[in-house]
């Protein structure tokens, strides 16, 4: 491009300092998505120690309380490292180009949320440095463990959290203000992308649950250091008190890191199969009846701590209504893809194998939903397997498959397919073995986070562990993947995918810095 | 549509979403009290209500119920702690009066807290307390001993269902903790 006096508006700025200013949103979403998989191998190593003492019985590598922060750092870690941010990432780069907007609505703001996140973490993770040692009760922390019986690091903790909750409220205000705001002309709400309303309707969940788990943090750390006692039986107060606080926040989490995959693979599914998704409408109300349920279900987390039986009957029948919401948007996908001219590459590999695997994971989430038999499967393995099949074919899956389907638009190449297959199907082994085998072990009365076990578990454990650093191993390829995707590879066209439909598919490859600086063309926005 | 400029919709949307950020953050606590009123109510977990101050009633004779007691130190609590009696049987109505003995074997004065529960849940909203030791913080002395009383009655509306309950004590060493008599009268 020959030079000309407005050159600097185009481009992005030079060096470092283009990563610590930018209010683009394109950047952001990338040093969120970057960040994120930072976050996933970090996470990951931490199971890579979990699963190595768990390869046979009795304590071989790790001391119990080094296990036991293992599990805790591995949980916080994924959920509020690896996988909101990928989700928060993909919103950032794909929402604007979607809806036809030139930024998000408050690209400062934006800046912010995002910078704020390493210093969580590095907090969080220095405690694993220091004497007391990082957080150990597990990242449910249930009070009095986090309390009373909590290591001193509890306070890093702590503040990690609310900076995090800040995060995450910030880049869900930014998200709804974008959407409801931002949106081209013609983008009517019922035109929008799923992923565009999977996410207006997470955004909500966000601002909704973050702040109550702010709060219950917040009365942790006047419980720790103020003499309070909101979960001191001492002093009057209540610890299952904190489980119910922690839970209204917790289940709606769990969707918080569902629904935008469900908007990923509603984008994906119809370009491979070349047909329009089928039921778009009964997606969208599916999504915000999801929402609305996950507000009253949270005391399945805790049948067993006694409640009285109308009270278990209410949280398993509500529980069990979500399976009618979430049974539409399978029975969607697959109408979706039913007699379509399907091709399999790497994302669409993803997207089905997500549909299958989520499916499993919603299936034992319903077996654990029947309150008599969840006593027997409660804080056992099975609970492990259930919901590690819902977050990591499920959550992780569906990023990597938004990964492999953007990834063209991001970076002008095609990234190796021969090498996305391959990581595809080592993930797709390696996640399998690694977690179906934990399902047997819980129904045989495997506890969760215990660093030894009984003999008759060693079979199913050492399978386990197998499939663990498989699967481990195997996300290598995937930076491998992309970091050749990003240095070269064949061009990309500006709609990459045959059967892509969508405004960010009109840009070229890749998207230029700005886009949409003036309104698409209405007539290229079309119903869902 | 309204007629203004898309930075103050954006503005007037920001303002109500923070809006909802703070009510939700003050949810949050509100759920403090809201989960006593509800336990309060419901009698959850296993939670008795405080002192009852009202008429004494007359006993019912024709039902018999057994009433256990059980005692337990929190973690770090080093005191002797056992009922006297380990249960009674007494019928709906019957004023009641049994004891704990409770002795601090160190030599350093101590303040202890007893926090009361109640097996079947549902039983605890029918276990009245016209006095109880958990009803006030128990400071002992070096090796001192004492008796502590407990005066109760079992509503008779009590349901049939219900022949034995359990009334179950944990201990804490609250010496360190500055906790005023008043905030924990409500047990």
């Amino acid at each position: 491009m020959s030079a000309s006096h407005d050159d600097h508006h185009h481009g992005p700025a030079k060096g470092l300092t283009r990563w610590l200013y930018t209010t683009n949103h394109k950047d952001i979403g990338s040093l969120y998505l970057w960040f994120s998989f930072a976050m996933f191998l970090l996470g990951g190593t931490f199971a890579m120690v979990i699963r190595a003492e768990l390869f046979q019985p009795g304590l071989q590598l790790v001391e119990p309380n080094f296990f036991n922060q293992m599990t805790t750092m591995h949980g916080l870690v994924m959920v509020f490292g690896a996988v909101m941010p990928a989700f928060v990432g993909l919103a950032n780069w794909l929402i604007p180009m979607m809806i036809g907007a030139p930024d998000m609505a408050l690209p400062r703001m934006n800046n912010w949320s995002f910078w704020i996140l390493p210093f969580a973490f590095a907090m969080l993770s220095s405690t694993l440095f220091m004497d007391a040692g990082a957080p150990n009760f597990g990242w449910t922390f249930y009070a009095p463990l986090s309390t009373t019986y909590a290591p001193s690091t509890v306070t890093f903790f702590i503040f990690a959290i609310h900076i995090m909750g800040a995060s995450s409220i910030m880049g869900s205000i930014n998200i709804i203000a974008t959407v409801l705001n931002m949106r081209a002309p013609g983008m009517t709400l019922m035109k929008m992308p799923l992923f565009v309303w999977t996410w207006l309707i997470t955004a909500y969940l966000l601002i909704a649950v973050m702040p109550v788990l702010a709060g219950v943090v917040t009365m942790m750390l006047f419980d720790i250091h103020f003499g309070t006692s909101f979960f001191n039986a001492a002093g009057g107060g209540d610890p299952v008190l904190f489980q119910h606080v922690f839970w209204f926040f917790g289940h709606p989490e769990v969707y918080i890191m569902i629904l935008p995959a469900f908007g990923i693979v509603s984008a994906i599914i119809p370009t491979f199969a070349r047909k329009r998704l089928f039921g778009y409408d009964s997606m969208v109300y599916a999504t915000a009846s999801i929402a609305f349920l996950s507000f009253i279900v949270w005391a399945h987390h805790m049948f067993t701590v006694g409640m009285p039986i109308a009270g278990e009957l209410f949280f398993m029948y509500a529980t069990m209504l979500i399976a009618v919401p979430t049974g539409v948007k399978v029975f969607n996908w697959v109408a979706t893809m039913f007699r379509g001219s399907m091709t399999f590459e790497t994302p669409m590999l993803f997207a089905i194998a997500f549909v299958v695997l989520f499916t499993m994971g919603g299936f034992t989430g319903l077996m654990l939903a029947i309150t008599p038999a969840d006593f027997q499967y409660h804080d056992t393995y099975f609970v492990v397997a259930h919901f590690h099949y819902v977050l990591v074919p499920g959550a992780i899956f569906s990023i990597m498959a938004a990964t492999y389907y953007w990834l063209p638009k991001w970076t002008g190449h095609m990234y190796d397919e021969r090498l996305g297959k391959l990581h595809f199907w080592l993930s797709f082994i390696g996640v399998n073995v690694l977690f179906f085998p934990q399902h047997f072990l819980g129904l045989a009365g495997m506890p969760r986070r215990i660093p030894d076990y009984a003999l008759q578990f060693a079979d199913f454990n050492w399978i386990s562990s197998i499939g663990g650093f498989l699967f481990g191993a195997s996300q290598l390829i995937l930076l491998v993947v992309v970091i050749k995707c990003v240095k070269g590879g064949k061009k990309a066209t500006p709609q990459v995918w045959e059967g892509a439909q969508g405004l960010e598919w009109t840009l070229d490859s890749p998207a230029p810095y700005h886009t949409f600086a003036t309104p698409p063309d209405p007539k290229l926005i079309h119903a869902q | 549509m309204r007629n203004e400029s898309p930075a103050a919709s954006t503005i007037r949307i920001v303002k109500r979403l923070l809006l909802v950020v703070v009510g939700m953050f003050g949810f949050g606590f509100a759920m403090v009290p809201m989960y006593d009123v509800i336990c309060d109510i419901t009698g959850l977990n296993g939670k008795t209500s405080g002192r009852y101050a009202e008429a004494e009633p007359a006993p019912v004779e024709d039902r018999k119920i057994t009433v256990q007691f059980m005692a337990q130190n929190s973690e770090g609590m080093s005191w002797y702690f056992e009922p006297n009696d380990p249960q009674v049987t007494v019928s709906p109505g019957e004023v009641k009066v049994v004891s704990y003995k409770v002795r601090n074997p160190n030599a350093f004065a101590m303040v202890g807290q007893a926090i009361p529960s109640v097996a079947p849940n549902e039983a605890a909203q029918y276990l009245m307390k016209l006095e109880c030791f958990c009803f006030q913080e128990q400071p002992l002395a070096p090796g001192e001993e004492v008796d502590m009383a407990i005066r109760f009655f079992v509503d008779e509306n009590i349901p049939e269902k219900i022949t034995k309950l359990t009334l179950s004590y944990s201990l804490f060493d609250i010496t360190d903790y500055e906790i005023s008599g008043d905030e924990i009268t409500a047990r």
